[in-house]
């Protein structure tokens, strides 16, 4: 148990001490998840909605594969972005492999189908109750998608915590787009995996913890944000 | 009503999520976009011991020039060359590195610093290793006696010497060995391994001694020839790759070459043992 002890008194000690390096790598990993979550939601929880209530021939085959891709494994996600933004691949020229804009490329990528399945389902639920009264109000399919999506909010921002859980977690796709480059592409995820590596067991583990703590305080801020709303929309 | 105002929101959150997008994006590409750095593509074992966070910062004072590494093990440094991602290239497979300047995609490969594998194993040594004092004959032990060995099985650098090694001894270890494991892995994660299940290594002297999870093991057999670590720089060719920073990159070969930085490589310490030796003259 000496490990486990070691690991809280370093991460205790990292974050009383403000360290610098921990400071710019958690920042690298909440702009990178976050810029993902939001680039994933943009797009995710309009079709996710459009998906739920519009009924065309090859819906359901679309539905499959979006439930399928919530489960993509984060290293071949990673290594078609590589391929794709790679010198010799067709990207190339943009010159943004191994930069902090291909791991959000990569994240989104991952967290995308989440976002737009999840909220699928939240819409699909909202529509099988609602369906008669929209109709006879004459809602066109855009509209109704607008207005469940706004009657879904809480149960969407669930689907986008899901998301932002699943890139800040991931360790296998911003390792092969961003290499780990110190102050460049390293993240929380991928200095864990370093300095386990190196045998700094405990060091990763204190990191771990941090990693943890600070899903923790974007779950609040997302907890308090919809407790605020509630009492605003009842106000 | 209802309908209208929830629609209005919703265009408003998306706009949020857009401007978000946009502004975090953005400050990434400038990050990106201001650096002409070079970007080194480099063996595991030189970034793990800390040489290059020892050696590069005295680089950019003296050049102003940033250098970006990344740590991978040498079959995938020449990979990430032959794509033109990288600048330069740190390597350590002789056989491969020629290879890869024969294909065109590297030029000017300098031998510019050395060091050493060891074998390291159990604390109690049960093969006997410490008292064969040759390497090729305590590879032989190995097998004999069905010690477990952990390969590191990632076409790394360290994987072909091990490789190398086997063969001097006349062996091909394989899938139907129990004894014999193959990670798939980078050189910390083999120790790791190794340490937990107490098994046999070849390992590289510098990640060896910088290396914090060893507790059950031991350094056994070392300062043999066989077991010589030189280590190239290989400029990626500009010719093939026009993107890549060769002027830097060639700058960034000079100085490690030069006495400066081969002194400072000479200088360079952890737990008061060299780790690397300078390659002078070649």
């Amino acid at each position: 148990m000496t490990d486990f002890s070691d690991a809280l008194q370093t991460a205790l000690h990292l974050l009383v001490n403000l360290d610098a390096g921990l400071v710019e790598i958690i920042a690298l990993s909440l702009r990178v998840s976050l810029t993902a979550v939001a680039a994933a939601a943009l797009v995710g929880l309009p079709l996710g909605a459009l998906l739920a209530v519009s009924r065309f021939p090859t819906r359901r085959f679309w539905i499959n594969l979006l439930n399928t891709f919530m489960g993509l494994p984060p290293v071949v996600v990673g290594l078609m972005v590589y391929l794709m933004l790679s010198r010799a691949g067709p990207l190339g020229p943009l010159g943004l492999l191994y930069t902090p804009v291909a791991m959000i490329i990569a994240q989104t990528l991952l967290i995308f189908p989440i976002i737009a399945a999840l909220s699928c389902g939240v819409v699909q639920g909202l529509f099988d109750e609602y369906h008669e009264q929209l109709r006879s109000l004459g809602s066109r399919t855009l509209a109704t998608a607008r207005t469940l999506l706004w009657e879904g909010r809480f149960g969407l921002v669930t689907a986008i915590l899901a998301g932002f859980g699943r890139g800040n977690a991931e360790v296998g796709a911003v390792l092969i787009v961003g290499g780990n480059i110190n102050h460049s592409t390293r993240v929380m995820t991928t200095t864990i995996a370093l300095e386990t590596s190196k045998g700094n067991l405990a060091l990763a583990l204190a990191l771990g913890l941090i990693l943890i703590l600070v899903s923790l305080l974007v779950a609040s801020a997302a907890q308090w944000l919809h407790t605020a709303t509630m009492h605003r929309g009842r106000a | 009503m209802r309908v209208y105002r929830s629609a209005d929101f919703l265009t408003r959150v998306a706009w949020l999520l857009a401007g978000l997008c946009a502004a975090l994006l953005s400050a990434g590409a400038g990050a990106a976009a201001a650096t002409a750095a070079v970007t080194l593509a480099s063996t595991t074992s030189t970034d793990n011991s800390g040489l290059y966070d020892y050696l590069l910062p005295k680089f950019t004072a003296d050049t102003g020039i940033r250098v970006r590494v990344i740590a991978v093990g040498t079959g995938r440094a020449l990979s990430i060359g032959r794509r033109g991602d990288a600048d330069l290239l740190i390597v350590h497979d002789r056989e491969s590195e020629l290879e890869f300047v024969a294909d065109g995609h590297g030029v000017a490969r300098v031998p510019f610093m050395y060091n050493d594998y060891v074998l390291v194993g159990p604390r109690a040594d049960p093969g006997g290793l410490r008292a064969a004092g040759d390497v090729v004959h305590a590879m032989r032990l190995i097998a004999r006696g069905r010690r477990p060995f952990i390969s590191r099985g990632d076409d790394s650098g360290t994987h072909k010497k091990e490789l190398q090694l086997w063969r001097a001894a006349g062996l091909a270890p394989g899938a139907a060995d129990a004894w014999y494991r193959e990670a798939g892995a980078g050189m910390g994660a083999v120790l790791n391994l190794a340490n937990e299940l107490v098994a046999y290594t070849l390992t590289d002297r510098s990640t060896w001694v910088s290396f914090n999870n060893r507790a059950a093991l031991a350094l056994l057999v070392e300062n043999q020839p066989p077991l010589h670590n030189p280590y190239s720089a290989i400029l990626v060719n500009p010719q093939k790759h026009p993107a890549v920073n060769h002027r830097a990159a060639r700058r960034l070969v000079e100085w490690l070459t030069s006495r400066r930085g081969l002194d400072w490589i000479d200088n360079y310490r952890v737990r008061g043992v060299r780790l690397f030796h300078p390659l002078r003259g070649g």
